[in-house]
């Protein structure tokens, strides 16, 4: 197996969970109904526990450092994290929206590798896939509840969609490794998992009453997974690591 | 490759000189091995699940494997979900009740072959939590649909006329509910596969 292959697609995983749930933790204490306040806060600790496991496979199997120098000590440009997950959380249809994106796509990858031949991977995907479950049921419940609701939340919902997607797309931004992630059948790739993505999103989309843009090529945000990312990402892994880069070294 | 070893032995250069006190049966051989796995499986229901402090960690089905031999206990262990905050908390639980109770030379590790899902809750287990306040997962789900989330018994008055207010609830491992019979709102340990 190509090691380099399997450690750009953990790290790249573990970098979405990782930064993905710090947003999702920006809603804690301010979401708009205090059920959504404790979704959002939940589904942040879900998030943050998968990118420590899939650091700690890093650190076992592929000699690279331990998980809290892979999540607080690199920087901005060695973060392969798709652009989607660190744009700020806006208002809640955007953040529901991305949430709604970024998990159908996270738990078809880890259904996915439920199959890996990459052992330490195939049985985290195992587990992962059963919590992602509540993630999805979550953005599905409440993507056709606001996209059918009123005339506020449905154009506010269209609008968020409309702004996302561009950037959805770029977590499909393929690797160097995808033939041999292939070759190995450590995964299947990114056309497929976009592929797979689109026939679950295109039916709960038009359930709820809304419509996918059309992309063009040009349009989509790739760039994440090769280390170039918004103005945004930098700022939060500051705040981020604010505590810990006071003393990288002390005992918690 | 698959099982990580995450803890040490407490005591590893005692290893060979261990004091066994209690009532747990000094054994060395293989072929009497059981009754050391038995008695250990005793002493860690006496270890509970931090959030839920009436539910042992043997009926919350972290328990996947006990091997006893000649120098050293070993448990093999896995968390309810990736993002448990107190697994290392309950290791160290683990291994402090084994010592108390004259087990002192004992391995703790994380299971990465096994995934825990609520399907390994004992029958004990639903009682306890019931007991608790807790409503209890359904029971042989292979898939978790929206349907059987609303499904979810009253703890308080066993009225199934509830409704689920938030599939998320105050630790992962619950949900939000509302029983119209008796105007309570409860949690319930949820179910995962």
């Amino acid at each position: 197996m190509n090691n380099d292959a399997i450690k750009d697609l953990i790290l790249k995983m573990a970098d979405d969970a990782l930064v993905i749930g710090h947003r999702n933790s920006e809603w804690t204490g301010i979401g708009p109904i205090m059920e959504e306040d404790i979704a959002f806060s939940s589904m942040a600790q879900d998030k943050i526990g998968h990118a420590q496991a899939l650091y700690q496979i890093l650190h076992a199997e592929s000699g690279m450092p331990e998980p809290d120098v892979l999540g607080f000590q690199r920087k901005e440009s060695e973060f392969k994290s798709c652009q989607l997950v660190e744009l700020p959380i806006g208002d809640y249809a955007f953040s529901l929206v991305r949430h709604f994106f970024f998990d159908h796509a996270d738990a078809t990858r880890y259904e996915m590798l439920t199959q890996s031949s990459f052992q330490p991977l195939a049985n985290l995907a195992k587990k992962i896939k059963g919590e992602l479950k509540y993630h999805t049921l979550h953005a599905d419940v409440w993507v056709k509840k606001l996209g059918n609701g009123t005339e506020e939340s449905k154009a506010r919902m269209q609008s968020a969609v409309n702004e996302t997607f561009p950037y959805a797309l770029g977590i499909f931004e393929p690797s160097k490794y995808e033939n041999e992630l292939k070759a190995d059948s450590v995964f299947a790739g990114e056309v497929e998992l976009q592929k797979r993505w689109l026939d679950k999103i295109t039916p709960l989309i038009e359930q709820a009453g809304l419509k996918l843009p059309n992309a063009r090529q040009d349009d989509i945000k790739y760039g994440g997974r090769n280390g170039y990312h918004t103005e945004h990402l930098q700022p939060m892994l500051t705040e981020m690591n604010e505590v810990i880069s006071t003393d990288y070294n002390t005992e918690w | 490759m698959v099982n990580v070893q995450h803890t040490q032995p407490v005591n590893p250069s005692g290893a060979r000189n261990l004091v066994r006190r209690g009532e747990i049966p000094p054994v060395s051989r293989n072929d009497n091995a059981v009754v050391w796995v038995e008695s250990v499986y005793k002493v860690l229901q006496q270890v509970m699940d931090p959030e839920i402090p009436v539910l042992s960690i043997v009926d919350l089905g972290m328990i996947t494997d006990v091997k006893v031999d000649d120098a050293l206990v070993t448990v093999k262990m896995i968390p309810t979900f990736t993002a448990c905050p107190a697994i290392r908390h309950i290791k160290e639980n683990i291994v402090s009740t084994l010592a108390a109770n004259g087990i002192e030379n004992a391995l703790v590790v994380v299971d990465d072959s096994i995934s825990w899902n609520s399907n390994r809750l004992t029958d004990n287990a639903r009682v306890v939590l019931e007991k608790f306040g807790l409503g209890t997962p359904t029971k042989n789900c292979n898939d978790i649909t929206p349907e059987m989330l609303e499904d979810a018994a009253c703890p308080f008055c066993k009225s199934s006329n509830t409704t689920m207010n938030s599939m998320f609830g105050s630790t992962l491992c619950r949900s939000i509910h509302y029983c119209f019979d008796c105007k309570q709102k409860f949690e319930r340990f949820k179910p995962v596969v």
